[in-house]
């Protein structure tokens, strides 16, 4: 199962070798990472897509709490949350093609950002799910080459009463 | 008044209350060096770092203080990395304070710069590089607090030459605010009333006690509830000492060397409290055997030791002492609800057959038996001494034949096995406890890795007597080649041993050789009464192997017996 995990971290030297030696040592998988300043001065949050078994998870937040830079730590599968990630693709579009992959990005609200007479470059923002559903569709024309960010994630302000 | 690094580094340990400082000199530290003899805090020279960091363990986990260690950049901070893995295995508190080149070299392959951070990052609690000199002050005091606080670890303060020299006021800040480090030491009421319905539910519930029921002083109160509740008790290599050995409810240590009874009881058992332990492989033997027919409440300081091996009913996160005495206190009102004596009374027989039909044994035939000098040395010493051990046969039959009564008492590398540990940690011990007998119990290829400290011990007038089990093999090892691989005793026989009487005389120590079972305890009486430190070189039946084993990947009651 995926999970998209929010932490907060202090901003100090070797704190993303903390968390990356974290997984690459107890032999747990990131999917994507991100990284960025927040408002806070001195705290950036990271945001990791992993998954594994609920074990697994249960034990990747738990050492993830437990190291001494780590502030908190939200599995966004406990709380409803907006997530995306944005992805950059080249595709192969000749005369003949691109009007149909013109018609796929139009679909998915695409951003045409580069042009050629072979390739087309589009822009793509969306959730997990949507991103790979773009990215099959685009396969059969032949994708030259993609630049993926990791997901980033925000807690929605209304929550399920239960959540 | 501005101080120079050095100065407040010291001045720092003073407030902590160092008063004994394990260490080796370099060229990186010689600021420090400069400024040592101006303060009053020792500073024991070893002959190699790795010992330096093992003697601050023993130190520490002998007296519940913080060692602490001093060594130089480049080879001086690489050759501690293995004693602190090994404090890091068994969660002992120690500041390792490693010195570094001046911060404008770092990052420019200079001469001894090794990125020491980056390589204890993964065996260590936590670790700094400080770069500033007005950070070393809340550097210092942060990593003492987190040395001691929670689940205990070494951590490590990499101190760059310039921030050494450089000076600034000296501002002692009096407490620790780390916003993002929080223990639980308080356990959750609710979960402790759970376990407490769980205790008055079960029909053969069984303690298990773990290092943390030693390290959190919690073995009073375990006796108490051991005693008031009729549960028998269990524990873990590194819980030995938390509850007498002697004591009728003691079923001995479990796991691949643990005791009959012990193993047959966590496979039998319809409850089991464990405290303070986080179900290392070698205890816990085949998962989905252990402990299958049992409730598991599991108390443990580390949220991350919880559910991370075995599946837990009642998790408790909470210092085990603060647990135990939460447990005493609910349960203290509700004993009329049960008959504890009369209900467990069944149990209670059965386990005690165990016991009496395979007690831990072995078989004389008039060779000196290693089981017997450890079970000679307890009844010479009537148990009062200090035992630490190296690792292999002579571990596992310390843990199994010397009776333990009372916590650190046995100082032993559980969770890394790291040969070597056990005479610079006797080291350590004896310096906190002058007055009391300290014996490393060694095998003739551990001691071997760490033996260069005789200098140590006999520079600094110690007593400690290293009685060495000597079988001429790495015996642990030549077990599993006998018992698994068809005795291909490949490089386990250790060929061209030194005379390890001669060896300690050419230290300066005393050397004893013991070899016909018959002089076994006059000769150990005379080496124990010595003032001096003192070599025990006894030969022991060479192809003895340690029984019950329970084979790697079986269940625990699954043991080859003698
Ligand atoms: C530093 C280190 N290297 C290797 C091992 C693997 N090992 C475990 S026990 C053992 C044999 C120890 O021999 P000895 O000290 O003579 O003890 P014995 O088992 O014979 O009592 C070895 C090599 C280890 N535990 N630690
Ligand atoms: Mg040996």
């Amino acid at each position: 199962m995926r999970h998209v995990l929010s932490v907060l971290v202090e901003n100090e030297p070797g704190v993303l070798s903390r968390v990356a030696g974290l997984f690459s040592g107890r032999g747990f998988n990131i999917e994507s990472l991100n990284v960025a300043p927040t408002l806070e001065e001195g705290v950036s949050l990271m945001t990791i897509s992993t998954s594994g078994e609920e074990q697994i998870i249960e034990q990747i937040v738990k050492q993830l709490r437990k190291l001494v830079t780590v502030i908190k730590v939200v599995d966004f599968i406990d709380v409803s949350a907006v997530e995306r990630e944005m992805v950059m693709v080249k595709v192969q579009a000749d005369d003949a093609r691109r009007a149909e992959v013109l018609r796929i990005a139009d679909i998915f609200r695409c951003k045409v950002v580069d042009v050629s007479l072979n390739d087309l470059t589009l822009e793509a923002t969306g959730d997990h799910g949507k991103i790979q559903a773009i990215l099959s569709l685009l396969a059969r024309f032949g994708i030259k080459e993609i630049a993926r960010t990791g997901t980033v994630a925000m807690r929605r302000s209304m929550q399920p009463e239960n959540a | 008044m501005e101080l120079n690094g050095a100065r407040i580094l010291l001045e720092c340990l003073k407030r902590e209350g160092v008063d004994v400082l394990f260490g080796y000199p370099g060229g990186a530290v010689i600021d420090i060096y400069d400024e040592l003899p101006r303060h009053d805090i020792r500073h024991i020279l070893v002959r190699h770092e790795q010992a330096a960091v093992h003697a601050a363990d023993g130190f520490a986990r002998a007296s519940g203080k913080v060692g602490v260690c001093l060594v130089t950049s480049g080879p001086g901070a690489t050759n501690t990395v293995t004693g602190i893995a090994t404090a890091y295995a068994d969660s002992i508190p120690l500041v390792v304070l490693t010195g570094q080149v001046p911060t404008p070299l770092i990052g420019n392959d200079a001469f001894q710069e090794v990125d020491i951070v980056g390589i204890t990052r993964p065996c260590t609690k936590h670790n700094y590089l400080v770069k500033d000199v007005r950070d070393l002050a809340r550097v210092l005091r942060q990593a003492f607090y987190l040395a001691r606080s929670g689940r205990p670890g070494p951590v490590l303060v990499d101190l760059p030459k310039d921030v050494m020299q450089a000076r600034t006021e000296f501002i002692w800040p009096e407490d620790v605010k780390m916003r993002s480090y929080n223990p639980t030491y308080r356990p959750n009421l609710n979960q402790l009333r759970r376990a407490v319905e769980a205790l008055i539910e079960a029909r053969r519930p069984l303690f298990f006690a773990g290092g943390g029921v030693v390290m959190s002083d919690a073995s009073e109160e375990l006796g108490w509830l051991a005693r008031t509740l009729s549960i028998p008790v269990t524990s873990t290599l590194m819980g030995l000492g938390a509850f007498p050995g002697d004591d009728p409810l003691w079923l001995g240590m479990i796991g691949m060397h643990g005791t009959y009874a012990g193993n047959k009881a966590v496979n039998n058992a319809d409850c089991i409290v464990a405290v303070g332990a986080r179900f290392d492989d070698r205890v816990t033997g085949r998962l989905s055997a252990f402990a299958s027919g049992a409730r598991i409440i599991h108390i443990d300081i580390d949220p991350t030791s919880i559910r991370k091996n075995v599946q837990v009913d009642i998790p408790v996160v909470g210092d085990c002492r603060k647990a135990l005495a939460g447990i005493r206190e609910i349960a203290t009102t509700r004993l009329a609800e049960k008959d504890w004596a009369t209900a467990h009374e069944p149990w209670l027989t059965q386990v005690s057959t165990w016991r009496t039909e395979q007690p831990l044994t072995y078989v004389q035939n008039g060779t000196i038996k290693p089981q017997q000098v450890v079970e000679t040395i307890f009844s010479i010493t009537r148990g009062d001494a200090i035992v630490t051990t190296e690792v292999g046969q002579n571990q596992m039959w310390t843990a199994q034949f010397f009776t333990f009564r009372k916590p650190r008492t046995l100082l032993t590398s559980g969770g890394l096995g790291t040969m070597g540990y056990g005479f610079p940690a006797a080291i350590g011990a004896q310096f906190a406890f002058p007055d009391k007998l300290v014996i490393d119990m060694a095998g003739d290829g551990s001691i071997q890795m760490n033996i260069q400290e005789l200098a140590t011990a006999v520079c600094n007038k110690l007593p400690i007597k290293i009685v060495i089990l000597n079988n001429g093999y790495l015996g642990m090892v030549r077990q599993w080649q006998e018992l698994f691989y068809q005795r291909n005793y490949c490089s386990t026989c250790m060929e061209a041993q030194p005379d390890f009487v001669k060896l300690a005389e050419a230290y300066g120590a005393e050397g004893y050789r013991i070899t016909e079972a018959g002089e076994l305890e006059s000769t150990l009486r005379a080496a124990f009464a010595s003032p001096h430190t003192a070599v025990i070189d006894v030969r022991v039946e060479r192809e003895e192997n340690v029984y019950p084993m329970v084979p790697a990947g079986a269940a625990l009651d699954e043991m080859l017996l003698v």
